[in-house]
């Protein structure tokens, strides 16, 4: 009986583990899928985003606060701050690297982002300020801890999960009513269509750009605050797991990429309390059960070739 | 004279391998010359291998690494765990290696079975993603299997691949591209890339030949892993990452998707160039990256895109130019009709 009641508790705090880890993939998975969803390309170089963003959190704490433990409010200003100058970023890239590539094959656009990828992440290596070794990430809040029954919460665990979910039932809300998310919708439907319909198809690209690079750093910087370690290859692994995430809840659907997110975050968390080696692998293999069975992912709808 | 010009290239290659072998004789090629040259070799095997699926069938394979990496550890345990193969004679030794090899490619296009047959019946990036996944499992697999290494890594490889395997191999790799291209698969393939759907219609076993060229390529790429276990003499799960497999992506685009000789190029020139650009330190990457992106803006067919050297050369003309019509052999027939049009008048 005692032995059952340990392990619940176990689970639970593994679970809160797991959704925390899961806002993060959450977020970062929006970003693919939206992308996808509008230009049908792979963002290889999503991931660099969430690279970008922690790191611009990381400067804009060390440069006007020195210390670390800047309260709340300030905090969130700061993440909204870091978000816009990452959400520029992205439109920059795409307006660069990925727009003169729209008419060309999926592959040349993802080689485009494979370049995009290998530039940003050495660049960053590259410049003294920097530079290839690991930082210590910034601590926005300070850490309570407290209790419900038997499983361990802390303050920023909580943040971070209830804010992810409210950023994601904003963005819903925005893609579903505002005049931008219909065009978005309208755009993912049929390009050329919306275009004719007065979409202004450049302009609906780089908001999904913007939003989607944003929520990169959003997440990068609740990631910088839950694991503290900042590398410029961060982007790459996590990117790579959000991307699966994407996929598994069904590419081109938010709520498929919230729900995969989640999914990715809270087995990788159980899985890795099991044996940390299986993690990593562990994903992979998710996603390809998931394939075989549903290829659309969880929530999407099969595609249809046409002539 | 004329036996010459129509078969030079059965003369070039033994006289370039006699010429390199000059070189590393009189010590020109030295040690640290003669590692980049058997790298590069590997690498133009992988990107030839990644040619026919990403250039000729017109199919996303972003894992290939992970094939690389079978190929890699399966030779390897043959040469120096299961025969203990460094202190036989060379004649035993050679033999033994050689198995390895083909061994570990056999592996390998028994795992681009496994992958392919459910994946490549599916249209879009699927395969893309399945590739990628690939990948990471088998490193994942690789690091929690002991007596491979783990994830300390595989240490005391034999050195047996030479310039002379390495040379022949990519000749090999050269001649079974060339002749797969040039066949009627090849030409299926082509037909695939250019319209799934009409070369469906035209009675084209869609997911037959995907998967043909997608195995071929799986063997290809484990040979490459066998000749890299037995250069390298040391193996890492962590070196066959997804960054490994954009490494081949990235020497197929530059040097142009879809020819054999811009394979060829991508792989020698950009194996070489990181070195060259050594110089540069820390830069010489971010340059790279950079020249990536100005080569897929500026000159999407790559370096080389659509032309091939002479040797190369198909019998049925330019590889970008074939597509359906090819598959029907209307061109000959055009040409054909057209030369019996002018001797008629």
């Amino acid at each position: 009986m005692k032995y059952k009641e340990a392990g619940l508790v176990t689970f639970l705090q593994l679970l809160v583990y797991g959704l925390q880890l899961g806002s993060i993939y959450a977020l970062l998975a929006i970003g693919y899928t939206m992308v996808f969803g509008i230009i049908r390309m792979i963002n290889m170089a999503h991931g660099d985003f969430l690279m970008i963003g922690s790191y611009a959190v990381y400067f804009l704490v060390s440069i006007f606060f020195a210390d670390q433990m800047i309260g709340p409010a300030i905090a969130l200003l700061v993440v909204m701050i870091a978000a816009g100058i990452t959400g520029m970023i992205g439109v920059g890239v795409e307006r660069i690297a990925y727009k003169p590539l729209r008419k060309r094959s999926t592959i040349s656009t993802m080689i485009a982002a494979i370049g995009v990828s290998l530039f940003t992440q050495n660049f960053f290596r590259a410049i003294p300020a920097i530079g290839p070794n690991p930082r210590m990430g910034p601590k926005l809040l300070v850490d309570k801890l407290f209790f419900i029954g038997p499983v361990q919460l802390s303050m920023a665990r909580i943040i971070v999960i209830i804010l992810s979910l409210i950023i994601m039932a904003i963005l819903y809300a925005v893609v579903m009513n505002t005049k931008i998310g219909i065009q978005m919708r309208a755009v993912s439907c049929d390009k050329d269509a919306s275009s004719l319909m007065g979409a202004d198809v450049n302009r609906v690209i780089s908001t999904t750009f913007f939003i989607g690079a944003g929520l990169a750093a959003i997440s990068g910087a609740f990631y910088a605050n839950s694991y503290p370690v900042l590398t410029v290859t961060m982007g790459a692994t996590l990117g790579n797991k959000a991307f699966i995430a994407a996929v598994i809840g069904g590419i081109g659907d938010i709520r498929g990429a919230v729900l995969g997110g989640y999914i990715m975050g809270v087995i990788e968390i159980m899985i890795s309390a099991v044996y940390s080696e299986l993690a990593y692998g562990f994903s992979f293999v998710a996603l390809i059960i998931i394939l075989l069975f549903k290829p659309e992912g969880l929530l999407g709808k099969p595609m249809v070739e046409k002539v | 004279m004329k036996w010459l010009k129509n078969n030079s290239e059965k003369v070039a290659i033994p006289l370039v391998f006699v010429a390199l072998w000059l070189l590393k004789y009189f010590g020109v090629i030295n040690n640290y010359l003669l590692q980049i040259l058997m790298l590069a070799g590997v690498n133009i095997i992988m990107t030839e291998s990644l040619n026919l699926v990403n250039g000729v069938t017109g199919q996303n394979s972003i894992g290939h690494a992970g094939f690389m990496a079978v190929g890699a550890y399966i030779s390897a345990l043959f040469t120096d765990i299961i025969f203990n193969v460094s202190d036989m004679p060379l004649i035993p030794q050679t033999a033994l290696f050689l198995l390895a090899t083909i061994i570990g490619g056999i592996i390998a296009a028994v795992f681009g079975y496994l992958i392919g047959m459910p994946t490549l019946r599916l249209r879009g990036d699927y395969l893309a993603i399945v590739t990628l996944g690939f990948g990471e499992v088998i490193r994942a697999i690789i690091r929690i299997t002991p007596f491979v290494g783990a994830a300390r890594g595989m240490m005391g490889i034999p050195k047996l691949a030479n310039l002379f395997w390495i040379y022949l191999f990519v000749i090999l790799a050269l001649y079974v591209c060339r002749n797969f291209i040039d066949s009627s698969y090849g030409r299926a393939c082509m037909a695939i890339r250019d319209n799934e759907i009409a070369a469906n219609t035209l009675g084209i076993n869609v997911s037959r030949y995907k998967i043909i060229a997608f195995v071929t390529s799986a063997f290809m790429a484990g040979v490459a892993g066998s000749m890299f276990a037995h250069t390298m003499r040391y193996l890492h799960p962590d070196i066959f990452s997804y960054i490994k497999s954009t490494d081949f992506l990235v020497y197929l685009y530059a040097g142009g998707v879809g020819s054999i000789s811009g394979a060829f190029l991508g792989g020698f020139v950009l194996t070489i160039l990181p070195e060259i650009l050594r110089f540069m330190q820390e830069w010489r990457l971010v340059i790279y990256g950079a020249l990536l992106l100005i080569i897929i803006l500026f000159r999407p067919q790559g370096l080389f895109g659509g032309k091939e050297f002479s040797w190369l050369k198909l019998k049925t003309g330019g590889i970008h130019q074939m597509g359906l019509k090819d598959l029907l052999g209307r061109k000959k027939m055009i040409k054909k009709e057209a030369s019996a049009e002018e001797t008629s008048q």
